[in-house]
């Protein structure tokens, strides 16, 4: 057993040093190679338009420009990218025959810098046709919507009809059913680094090298790899030790280092491209809107029999990997933390001409949460329960875990009521709803809502394979998919410090420290000790398809790679102690970091002596031992399965909890809403770090309530980005920020070496839903119900003039 | 003269003399990043919104992304470089590490100069001010709170060596 003096502290972190003084290594800031030429984006102003031509001249004739690609080069010169559905949709890196979005790229001007390479990119002409726009994805589905297209034959990029359990005998058999439409925004974490990338071609070598903020899944570089033509190990890519905050976004980068890639191929020179942030806004990534049906059949006591979900998500002009993620990233925990067992999921993702897609933090489940808790309100509201206790009543118990869902997932541990009743005491639940009666009393609107969610972590990557039909599944030719797994390696000097190396991709979310932490108490040193490199470079780490820092991996599957690759090399550091000692393995125990004989008799080696020994004088290992005092790791979880025929998974690896609580307070006239009190509690397991778990969580909650309130890539008829800045998309501010009450309850997982869970995403899967359910209940005296987010002011303010009695002037 | 000719831009960087030249349509934060190498200034969003850029510039807090290098010649600059005296970190920037008022780092440069304008006129603030001071940033990593808390335990320090 390793004692545990780090892991649990809050311990500072290593990373601030650097990123406090303007040291840190961002894509932007360190330029890999000399001569780097820079590249701009030529991008679509229609929303829906044939491409009839390029006229790169002019571009081409200015000074300083080296290279004009076009879609139509890419067409020639690249293949278009797997997709998640088996509708033929030809995504290639730029718009080729038609731009489908307002902001699609359909050219890259190369030049000496950015300057000129901006200049030359407005003398690109590109002849257009434009098209009619479709946005809604309702809308597109109707058979005389503008067509996307015309190889797919309707805008369905995929559908899914999933059948849990017996859902038609649940509403046949229930005492109640309650149907609600509700619609989520579009809106994207915005990290304030944006995209950036640097790629040199080798020709010669047939290299192609990819500096880029890219944060995983890995499989995207195979995907690319084979866009590009190129053999998977003629194509590297190298992520900087700092990424400038993701949330999911900077997965969505693979398409430009395509486009990155083939410019350095196609004009021989390094070639440098850093995102701006109207390009940010206008074609990097986003949650899907969705418009969502819902249904539920419950008992007259609250018992909730069964969930019908209809929904339309809107992945934008194509279908871009990972998506369909937004419909069945949460497949295992569909139910959420309730005992029902009957569920239907129609699930339609319709392509519009909106930007691309893809995952954002809380993927799919901020839509889920926000359904699911808004309908347990209305059922509250409908049997004259309180919302609490119809919660109580359906959620699940201690003694079943670990529990199977219907949809498949494998909650590993929890103790669910014990959460919220934490929350509910924290919150002071009951005075509370005592202040609401005083101040309903005296006309004014406080309501208090309440969320809970399931909060999956570490997907498998199998989860995918949903969007597809079991009898597609079937085909002898189809290749099952399973899996989530990471990597790490420790070694150690011959002065007994150590090095552990990572590929991580971290985004801020400290992983330097955490490992830290880990690899001091299982070996024993001090931190100071221990230096931990967290780079990814896919020549020299070692990776597979799910490596990254995504779906709230890291405190999960990285985590237990650490403590792995730390057990395996105090293995050997024990049975290379014993041989000289010369005694048996099972006679000494590792304890602070030596090696010492148990009954306390005898010398005792420290990780110093033995790896100075074991450096310079490899003849006293003992017969058979490898020499060298290093070990790699691969951490991989054997719960994670393929979808089965049917259509049951485990989406994801270990399951959270959280409970949340929030008091509002709404001003009728101006429809501001005043957030009073805000309690959030979480089982994620064994906490690592108290303090980096605090600032994920703070973080997540903003992500969540920016959403609900402030935050939403609108459109107007033609499909023209309005919030293509800062000064129209609106992020919170300090000014806006909550300050929140913050518990843990620790239901160690079993999966995990160290009993942690991630805790990443966290509030922002929960917020839209506490908060519509806090405002919905200030406002009840109104009969005002909120099932559209994002509550902007003017939306709000409309909702409530609309309900409030006309009063004399 | 044409755009693209270049002309002499002269600063004082974190009590040093610089010299370059540059376009005059040049940003000042490209200029200092590229022409300077003073990378700790970053860039979020260019249109002066997101204060990732912030820098001081003859005694404010000044973003770097809207403005031009030949405006500021001749003006006095302190960047993020310039923070940390003799390799130990200022009270504020040990503030930020004791309160994890940083998570990825990006805007913390631009955050660090904003709070330290901030503490500057506002010696003893509440937590209202405090936020309303540095809403002139945003980050996403952190809900504001470490850097809320951040802030207020350096306002004391940075009195005292005042």
């Amino acid at each position: 057993m390793s004692s545990q003096r780090w892991v649990g502290q809050s311990v500072k972190r290593v990373e601030d040093s650097r990123l406090l003084t303007g040291r840190g290594t961002f894509i932007d800031d360190h330029p890999p190679v000399a001569n780097l030429y820079q590249a701009a984006i030529v991008r679509s102003p229609h929303a829906h338009a044939r491409i009839l031509g390029y006229d790169v001249a002019a571009a081409l004739a200015m000074e300083g420009v080296v290279g004009v690609i076009t879609g139509d080069d890419v067409a020639k010169a690249t293949k278009p990218f797997s997709v998640g559905v088996t509708a033929p949709v030809h995504y290639y890196c730029t718009a080729t025959d038609r731009a489908r979005f307002a902001g699609e790229p359909v050219a890259v001007v190369v030049a000496r810098d950015r300057y000129l390479a901006e200049d030359a990119a407005e003398a690109v002409l590109v002849q257009y046709e434009p098209l009619p726009v479709v946005l809604d994805p309702e809308r597109a589905l109707d058979p005389d919507a503008p067509l996307l297209h015309e190889a797919v034959g309707s805008n369905l990029a995929g559908h899914r009809r999933l059948v849990y359990g017996d859902p038609d005998r649940a509403f046949a058999e229930a005492d109640v059913v309650l149907a609600e439409r509700f619609k989520f925004p579009k809106y994207g974490s915005t990290p304030i680094e944006t995209y950036g990338i640097i790629a040199r071609w080798e020709p010669l070598d047939g290299v192609l090298t990819v500096w880029s903020n890219f944060m995983g899944p890995f499989i995207m570089h195979p995907l690319t790899a084979r866009v590009l033509g190129l053999p998977e190990n003629r194509l590297r890519f190298i992520v900087p030790s700092d990424i400038g905050g993701s949330f999911g976004i900077k997965t969505s980068i693979y398409p430009y280092i395509a486009l990155i890639g083939l410019s350095a191929m196609k004009t021989g020179v390094a070639v440098k491209w850093i995102e701006d942030r109207r390009e940010h806004l206008l074609a990097s990534s986003s949650g899907t809107d969705r418009i969502a049906y819902r249904e539920v059949a419950a008992r007259k006591d609250g018992t909730v029999l069964g969930m019908r979900f209809k929904w339309f998500d809107n992945v934008g002009g194509y279908i871009r990997s990972p998506e369909p993620g937004c419909s069945f990233r949460p497949s295992g925990n569909f139910v959420g933390p309730y005992r029902f067992q009957d569920l239907e999921v129609d699930a339609s993702v319709v392509m519009t001409n909106k930007s691309l897609t893809g995952p954002n933090r809380g993927y799919a489940c901020g839509h889920l949460y926000f359904e699911t808790e808004r309908m347990m309100d209305l059922l509250a509201e409908k049997l004259g329960l309180d919302p609490a206790e119809i919660r109580r009543r359906n959620l699940l118990q201690r003694e079943q875990f670990p529990y199977r869902t219907p949809t498949g997932g494998l909650y590993d541990s929890g103790d669910y009521p014990a959460a919220f009743a934490k929350a509910l005491e924290m919150a002071k639940y009951e005075e509370l709803r005592r202040e609401q009666t005083k101040r309903r009393a005296a006309g004014r609107y406080f309501g208090i809502g309440l969320a809970l969610a399931v909060d999956p972590s570490v997907s498998n990557m199998g989860y995918v394979a949903t969007a597809l039909d079991p009898q597609f599944r079937a085909k002898p030719e189809y290749l099952p998919k399973s899996g989530a797994v990471d990597s790490a390696t420790i070694k150690i000097d011959p002065l007994g410090r150590a090095i552990a190396i990572l590929g991580t991709t971290p985004q801020g979310q400290g992983h330097q420290t955490i490992v830290t932490q880990i690899v001091a108490d299982e070996l024993g040193l001090r931190p100071e000790d221990i230096t931990v490199v967290d780079e990814m470079d896919t020549f020299t780490r070692v990776w597979s398809i799910s490596s990254g820092t995504y779906s709230s991996r890291f405190g999960s599957v990285g985590t237990s790679a650490v403590a792995l690759a730390a057990r395996k090399l105090k293995a050997k550091l024990i049975e290379y102690a014993a041989h000289l000692m010369d005694v048996h393995p099972d006679q000494v125990e590792f304890r602070d970091g030596a090696v010492r004989v148990k009954s306390g008799q005898g010398p005792s080696y420290s990780i110093k002596d033995l790896a100075g020994r074991a450096h310079w004088h490899t003849e006293s290992l003992p017969q058979g031992m490898e020499p060298g005092l290093q070990a790699t790791a691969v951490f991989g979880f054997t719960v994670s399965q393929a979808v089965d025929p049917e259509d049951r998974v485990n989406s994801s690896n270990t399951y959270g909890f959280i409970a949340e609580v929030m008091a509002v307070e709404v001003d009728p006239e101006t429809a501001a809403i005043k957030i009073l009190k805000y309690v959030t509690v979480h089982d994620a397991g064994t906490i690592i770090n108290p303090m980096i778990a605090e600032g994920q969580i703070y973080g997540g909650a903003l992500h969540g309530l920016g959403g609900a309130l402030y935050e939403e890539l609108r459109y107007d008829d033609h499909g023209q980005l309005l919030t293509g800045t800062f000064m129209d998309y609106l992020v919170p501010t300090a000014s806006e920020a909550p300050v929140i009450e913050i518990a843990h309850v620790v239901s160690p997982s079993p999966l995990t070496l160290l009993g942690s869970k991630g805790l990443g995403e966290s509030s922002s899967m929960t917020v839209p839903a506490v908060i519509a359910n806090a405002v919905s209940d200030a406002l009840a005296p109104l009969g005002v119900r909120i099932s559209e987010l994002p509550m902007t002011p003017t939306r709000l303010w409309e909702l409530i003039q609309a309900a409030r009695p006309k009063r004399k002037t | 003269m044409k755009m693209s000719d270049k002309v002499p831009v002269r600063l004082t960087v974190n009590g040093t003399s610089r010299e370059g030249r540059c376009e005059p349509r040049k940003l000042l934060v490209d200029f200092l990043r590229e022409d300077l190498g003073l990378t700790g200034t970053h860039v979020g969003c260019e249109h002066g919104i997101c204060g990732a850029c912030t820098i001081m510039l003859n005694g404010e807090a000044a973003r770097s992304c809207i403005m031009l290098a030949v405006q500021a010649d001749g003006a006095e600059i302190v960047t993020i470089e310039g923070l940390a005296q003799a390799g130990q970190l200022h009270p504020l920037q040990e503030a930020f590490r004791e309160h994890h008022g940083l998570q990825c780092g990006f805007c913390t440069p631009g955050m660090l100069m904003t709070a330290l304008d901030f503490l500057h006129v506002h010696p003893d603030p509440t937590e209202a001010e405090i936020r309303e001071g540095i809403s002139a940033v945003l980050c996403r990593c952190t809900g504001y709170q470490g850097i809320v808390n951040a802030v207020k335990a350096a306002a004391p320090a940075l009195n005292r060596s005042r």
